[in-house]
């Protein structure tokens, strides 16, 4: 029978007991009296509150407990005496035992129907999935259930209608509305070449794609995995209640005995009022607020930053963004666009682009992918490059028509001279925030190119909004001072620590780790080390899949705003927990005395049914609370300023 | 009288802290392998029957939970370490498929994490 079911019963046949008890001081009596009782609890007992007893029995016999036990104990105990007092002529209470069990199954009633709504996240998402495409086979279109689409095939996508699997657009262009991946509300244009993810929905236009991801490897897939996996992850904080409630029941039930011995035996109350004390003890003490605590919280909290495109890893993160003191971003792809471009070219520039493009041809360095960009566009030729090295860091260096030649920082000139204008002009482009590379030719610089890479248009906003929480914020790269310091200052950032190998990234973290927890914001291959070395590993959702595996959380919309939003819902997540856990904890560790009589000669006492009810609210108040974390603003205050 | 509930009342005392406290042995169950699969049948009912379940690394494997106590307790079976947080509707036989590719030590629990069983992947 389901609980609900249990409970309307166990409602109805307790019902004329409630309302005699309060038209009872009226003069009015239930018909039967007694007995009438007697049949009324007996059912409630048998129907109700059975299954807890069974539950209860089975679980004794394996040397466990659990609040069943504690239900199961407190009802029979009141429903026995009662049977024994009406034997003998002395006042019983049946109306206890049946008031209990209405009250806790309400609160099993109202908890079921919450848990369910904390844990639908999950559910939304894997709903979010296209059930079908247009598959070209055989050059003709045939509609094949998604489950069917293998990596390669060519899918035919009409205006307004899902994307299936992940791929790359081959034909035709379109505006995509994105939002239920990256939760970002603007659609988005595509055009041939760019890559589309699942189960986001096509606007106006008509395009095909090739598929590029299917099954359990597609974006929607990994999202779900995720958020899965951190909803029922244990949050450090967890293992408090896995300790107490292991203990608790087997010490409530001690603690209830006690009550009994010391009202009857030494201050010598009567059986019955003794016994209501010992089984108020055992109704008000059952732990499963304590229980509920985190899980709900947890579960609510990483589903809603999941709908908001920010994916929360575990408990474990959550728990670590409460202390973080500093921010340290990455520069490249992080803070600025990531895609750099050509400003500047000083000396003669044909030769100085060619020569770089040549060098730079095989790189898949940022900077690389600038510099031939602007050497296709001015239409050179590349000519071949042989003995190519890259030295980390620093350039690259390889042959370009028979002569040494190289591209690269100013690490690599230690053993070259620089004319004094030249340097002149170096500083004046770093200090426009350009990066500025050498290019050589045997052991002669023969010219200068300047490249930029904005800031994105959110930077700015995003540490602003980190700052007024009073984070510091750090910007990590290996970009020289002068252009690094000019970036920050665009963007507001506190510190630059600029020059730093890719390898030495993760270094860097632990050194600001010395002084307080750290989180790392970055989305390169080489960023990797430092994510995960960082108490918070944030990833961009542009980043490669290492970054992404490395990180605690992971930012699926390319926004740095997005790592404020993330900071402050974990750490809202996190104190939702610990409130959660201190109410119950006070609840229960309040609730026992109380319930025991301790303060009886000062007027206050708790019958078995106020403590049945006090129960059943403590266990719907966490939820409910956990539930509310969906309705937690979380909005920087540079956005309101 | 009253020092005879005293004596009893210390004694039922006694024996809870000894039921739930002493050690006790705990039913444990190595699954048997057939096809190329490993099957094992746990019951739900006061708790998990057998509460180790030991499993051979690299093979498929399938935990079948039936529910039979009513316990609201009991109604999903979580593995926090593989992600899985599955319904137990009361009487109904639920398969949860085992990722058995890493050995080692995993708890599963249930909602409330009142209760907990352990998987051995050897």
């Amino acid at each position: 029978m389901s609980i609900t079911k249990r409970f309307w019963i166990s409602l109805i046949f307790s019902l004329p007991m409630l309302v005699e008890m309060i038209l009872k001081p009226f003069g009015w009596m239930m018909p039967g009296g007694e007995w009438t009782m007697f049949t009324l609890t007996t059912v409630v007992m048998v129907v109700a509150a059975g299954p807890f007893i069974q539950s209860a029995w089975s679980s004794f016999k394996k040397h466990h407990s659990n609040m069943d036990t504690l239900v199961a104990i407190g009802t029979t105990t009141a429903y026995v005496y009662s049977i024994y007092a009406m034997a003998t002529n002395q006042p019983v209470f049946f109306e206890s035992a049946a008031f209990v069990t209405t009250f806790v199954l309400l609160g099993q009633v109202f908890e079921e129907r919450m848990r369910n709504n904390a844990s639908n996240a999950v559910e939304k998402l894997v709903n979010l999935q296209a059930k079908d495409a247009e598959v070209i086979r055989d050059g003709k279109a045939v509609k094949v259930p998604v489950s069917e689409i293998v990596v390669g095939d060519i899918i035919k996508v009409r205006p307004g209608e899902k994307i299936a699997v992940d791929g790359q657009i081959v034909t035709g262009s379109s505006t995509i509305d994105e939002s239920m991946i990256t939760g970002e509300s603007m659609p988005v244009e595509k055009k041939i070449g760019d890559s589309v993810v699942g189960a986001t929905v096509n606007g106006s236009g008509a395009f095909t794609f090739k598929a590029g991801k299917v099954g359990k490897n597609t974006m929607l897939a990994q999202i779900v995995e995720l958020v899965k996996k951190a909803q029922n992850s244990h949050a450090p904080i967890q293992g408090l209640t896995d300790k107490v409630s292991e203990i608790f029941v087997p010490l409530v039930l001690i603690i209830a005995i006690l009550t009994f011995l010391i009202w009857y035996v030494f201050i010598g109350a009567s059986v019955a009022s003794s016994l209501i004390f010992a089984v108020s003890v055992v109704v008000i003490a059952c732990p499963c607020a304590l229980g509920l605590a985190t899980p709900t919280a947890l579960m609510v909290g990483t589903g809603r930053s999941a709908r908001m495109g920010i994916l929360i890893k575990n408990g474990e993160v959550l728990e670590a963004v409460n202390d973080v003191k500093t921010v340290i971003f990455d520069k490249t792809g992080t803070i600025t666009v990531g895609k750099p471009q050509v400003t500047d070219v000083i000396g003669n520039s044909d030769k100085v682009l060619s020569i770089a493009a040549s060098l730079e041809q095989s790189s898949e360095h940022p900077l690389a992918t600038a510099i031939l960009k602007k050497a296709k566009e001015a239409g050179l030729e590349m000519t071949p490059s042989q003995n190519f090295k890259a030295i980390e860091g620093k350039g690259v260096q390889a042959d370009v028509d028979g002569e040494s030649a190289f591209v690269g920082n100013d690490k690599l000139l230690t053993d070259m001279k620089v004319s004094d204008s030249l340097k002149a002009k170096m500083t004046t482009l770093q200090h426009q925030a350009k990066t500025v590379v050498f290019v050589g030719q045997g052991d002669q610089i023969i010219g200068l190119i300047a490249i930029q890479d904005a800031p994105k248009p959110t930077s700015e906003d995003a540490i602003s909004a980190l700052k007024s929480k009073g984070l510091k914020t750090v910007m990590l790269t290996g970009d020289n001072q002068a252009v690094s310091q000019a970036i920050a200052d665009q963007v507001g950032i506190d510190q630059v620590v600029a020059d730093v190998l890719p390898g030495d990234k993760a270094d860097q973290v632990k050194k600001f780790q010395q002084s307080g927890k750290v989180a790392f914001v970055g989305d390169g291959i080489n960023d990797a080390p430092a994510l995960s070395t960082a108490d918070v590993g944030i990833a961009m959702g542009s980043g490669t899949d290492i970054a992404i595996e490395s990180g605690g959380i992971v930012l699926v919309k390319n926004d740095l705003r997005d790592v404020y939003k993330a900071l402050e819902l974990s750490k809202k997540t996190f104190n939702r927990i610990k409130l959660n856990l201190f109410w119950a904890f006070v609840y229960n560790v309040l609730g026992i005395p109380v319930a025991a009589g301790l303060f009886y000669f000062i007027g206050l006492a708790l019958s078995p049914e106020l403590a049945g009810l006090a129960m059943a609210l403590s266990s719907l108040s966490v939820v409910t609370s956990s539930v509310l974390l969906n309705r937690a603003k979380i909005t920087p205050s540079a956005e309101i300023a | 009288m009253k020092l005879i509930v005293l004596v009893i009342g210390l004694g039922i005392i006694g024996f809870i802290g000894w039921w739930f406290f002493a050690k006790h042995q705990v039913a444990e169950e190595s699954a048997a392998v057939a096809d190329d699969q490993q099957v094992v049948d746990v019951e739900v009912k006061g708790g998990y029957s057998p509460e180790v379940v030991i499993l051979k690394k690299g093979v498929p494997a399938i935990l079948n939970f039936t529910r039979t106590d009513s316990s609201s307790c009991l109604d999903r079976v979580i593995f926090s370490d593989f992600g899985i947080n599955q319904e137990l509707p009361q009487n109904e036989k639920e398969s949860i498929q085992i990722d058995t590719d890493k050995a080692g030590e995993y708890a599963w629990q249930c909602g409330m994490d009142m209760f907990h069983g352990k998987l051995v992947i050897k």
